[in-house]
This record gives structure tokens, C-alpha cells and sequence, in this order.
């Protein structure tokens, strides 16, 4: 058995013992704390034919299996978080055997506890900033024809389509088309300059501050386009600070809509110098 | 299996948050984060670079999923052929 079984590693923690509820971990597998190389390590033993390397990279395009695997990694990395600091390990870190994990810990043991110093008693707050389209000062909200269907025409017999005078009406259509456009596109950039003002200053207030790309219009469930995706890393006393910032910022900038997720384990930050 | 490993439950304590965060999001996190320790699996397939592999799958079904939808919504505004 031991020869087919490999250990999957969620998290390094600042924990000396006892015991502590955490949920399954991925393939509904026990989680263990193991003492390796003078740190804890939160573990539990996976099936190589599913994580084994042959398989793990077929099973990572397999949108399902990732979204359970992700939760369930998810799941026990954040209840850990809530117990004791945490070093989340990247997802997807599977060893042959829990000599070989130790083999590793201890190589990079220095580097793994100032980690663990780093973002250890502080929390990852999210915050994604999306365009208002209808907000006030967008120019082109106030023309209200923004739905206006282009191909009336063409769709069928409208009621009021008139003869005659339909190339004016195709050219005042066009020049308001082309207006609307570049209102938009003004509206954009002063919305872009916005949310990297939101940035700088939630970053004044951050211990480290990371930027995602913004994620597509179609995964984030919004018409809006996302303008910022970052992450902030925050003292876990500051939270409410934090979040008293986000609303400040939200505040001041109108032409924005602010997104605030969180608290989240230092995911961001478990790979990055301070 | 080793008894003398300390052993964590795999029960749910009752006030566990039964949040569901936006996969989306928690991908953002756990598959564009660096490495901190690389498991030597994971490093014996380093040449795949598990953010593409995986925004590729999550894409493709979402795209998938549009189609699908978009498809329904067309059949349902015509009538049927």
C-alpha cells in the first residue's frame, strides 16, 4: 500500500500539538499534522493513481475534480488559518513519501519559518473594483439608448418604421453610436485611473499588497468589466480597519463598484518576500 | 497505518462557516500562487505551468456553459423548426 501512496500537503503551521478539528482534506482524506524538520506540516495521504504525476496533470484539466480538490484543500488550509498561523503550500504539492517531504522541508527550513514569521498572524483580504456603467457621471449613461436594438429593422416589422427617411435616421444613429463610443471609452480610462488610485491607497494601509489580472468579464458573472483583482495582506487585529478603508474607498470613488472577499488564508503572500 | 502519528479529526466543528467562496476566486489564489515548497511531483511536471492548464479548463466549461445557454435561450425565443 505504501508504495502507491504519495502525501498531499496543505499548509506548513506555527501549531506544537494537541489536537484540533480540521476538515477532510482532498479524496475525502484524513488530515495529519506531521513534525518535520523541526516545523508542523498539515498533510493527509493521497492515491498516487489519482495524484500520482501521470495523473495529476490530466486531473487539473478536469474542471470538476480541480473545483472539489480545491475546496476540499481550501476547507482545511482556512480552518487551520483560524487556529494557528499558516504557511499555505501551493496547491498541487504532492511528495512520493513522507521521507522525501521532510527531505524537502528541512533543505528550505530557514526560508520556510521566516515565511511562516512573515505572514503568520495576518489574514488576505480580496478586493476587485468593477465599472459602474450607470453611475452618474458616465457620460454615456445619461443617453439611455444604450440597449437601443441596432437591427429593428431587420428583426421584423416594429411598430413606427417609417419610410423615407431612413438614411437620416441611419446617420444620426451612426454619429450618436460613434459619440456613445468614445464617451465610453473616456469613461473607461478615468474608471482605470480610479481603481489604481483604490489600489494605491488600500496598499498605504497593507503589510503587502499583490495584483491578479482581472478576470474575465464571463468568470466573474458580471457585464461590468473588472478594472482591479488584488490582494492585501492585513494584520488579523486590522481587519475591521481594513474594512473601514474599503468603504472609504468606495466612497470616494462612485464610478467604481467594490468587491471585498475575505478573510482568506495568505495565499498570496506564501510564496513572496515581505 | 502508524498509530503513533498524531491524528486530526475529519469532522466539521458546528460553528464551521458553510461559505462557498467563489471558485473563481480561490483559483486566483491557490494555482497563481509561487511555490513555496515544490513536491517532487509537482516538480517532475514543472514544465506545465498549472495556471494556463487549469484557466484553460475553467474557460473551456465556461465557454461551454454559454453556448449551452445561449443555445436554450435561443430555441426558446424561436419556434421550433
Amino acid at each position: 500500500m505504501t508504495g502507491y501512496q504519495g502525501v498531499w500537503v496543505y499548509a506548513i503551521a506555527d501549531y506544537a500539538g494537541g489536537d484540533v478539528f480540521l476538515p477532510a482534506g482532498v479524496a475525502r482524506t484524513q488530515v495529519r499534522a506531521i513534525a518535520a524538520a523541526g516545523l508542523t506540516v498539515l498533510a493527509s495521504d493521497v492515491d498516487l493513481a489519482e495524484f500520482g504525476e501521470e495523473a495529476l496533470p490530466r486531473n487539473l484539466e478536469n474542471l470538476s475534480w480541480l473545483e472539489e480538490m480545491a475546496r476540499a484543500h481550501h476547507n482545511v488550509v482556512d480552518a487551520a488559518a483560524r487556529l494557528f498561523p499558516v504557511l499555505p503550500t501551493r496547491f498541487s504539492t504532492v511528495y512520493r513519501s513522507e521521507a522525501t517531504m521532510v527531505a524537502a522541508l528541512a533543505e528550505r527550513r530557514e526560508q520556510l519559518r521566516s515565511a511562516l514569521t512573515r505572514v503568520g498572524g495576518h489574514v488576505e483580504w480580496g478586493v476587485k473594483a468593477y465599472a459602474v456603467p450607470g453611475w452618474e457621471g458616465d457620460p454615456t449613461a445619461r443617453q439611455g439608448d444604450a440597449s437601443e436594438p441596432i437591427t429593428a429593422g431587420v428583426a421584423g416589422p416594429g411598430p413606427g418604421t417609417g419610410t423615407g427617411a431612413e438614411s437620416g435616421a441611419g446617420m444620426a444613429y451612426l454619429k450618436r453610436r460613434r459619440a456613445q463610443i468614445l464617451a465610453r471609452q473616456e469613461f473607461s480610462r478615468t474608471a482605470a485611473a480610479s481603481a489604481r488610485e483604490v489600489h494605491i491607497e488600500l496598499s498605504g494601509h497593507a503589510a503587502q499588497a499583490r495584483l491578479y489580472p482581472p478576470q474575465a468579464t464571463a468568470l466573474s458573472r458580471t457585464k461590468a468589466p473588472m478594472l482591479l483583482n488584488a490582494a492585501y495582506l492585513i494584520d488579523a487585529e486590522g481587519s475591521a480597519e481594513f474594512d473601514s478603508e474599503v468603504a472609504a474607498a468606495a466612497a470616494a470613488h462612485p464610478d467604481l463598484k467594490l468587491d471585498l472577499t475575505g478573510p482568506w488564508p495568505p495565499y498570496s503572500f506564501a510564496g513572496q518576500e515581505g | 497505518m502508524d498509530a503513533s502519528r498524531r491524528r486530526l479529526s475529519a469532522e466539521l466543528p458546528p460553528d464551521f462557516p458553510a461559505e462557498r467562496v467563489a471558485l473563481v476566486d480561490l483559483l486566483d489564489r491557490l494555482l497563481a500562487e509561487g511555490v513555496v515548497v515544490t513536491g517532487e511531483i509537482t516538480l517532475s511536471i514543472a514544465d506545465v505551468d498549472l495556471v494556463t492548464v487549469s484557466l484553460r479548463a475553467l474557460l473551456a466549461s465556461v465557454s461551454t456553459l454559454a453556448t449551452v445557454q445561449s443555445g436554450a435561450l435561443e430555441s426558446a425565443a424561436r419556434p421550433p423548426e
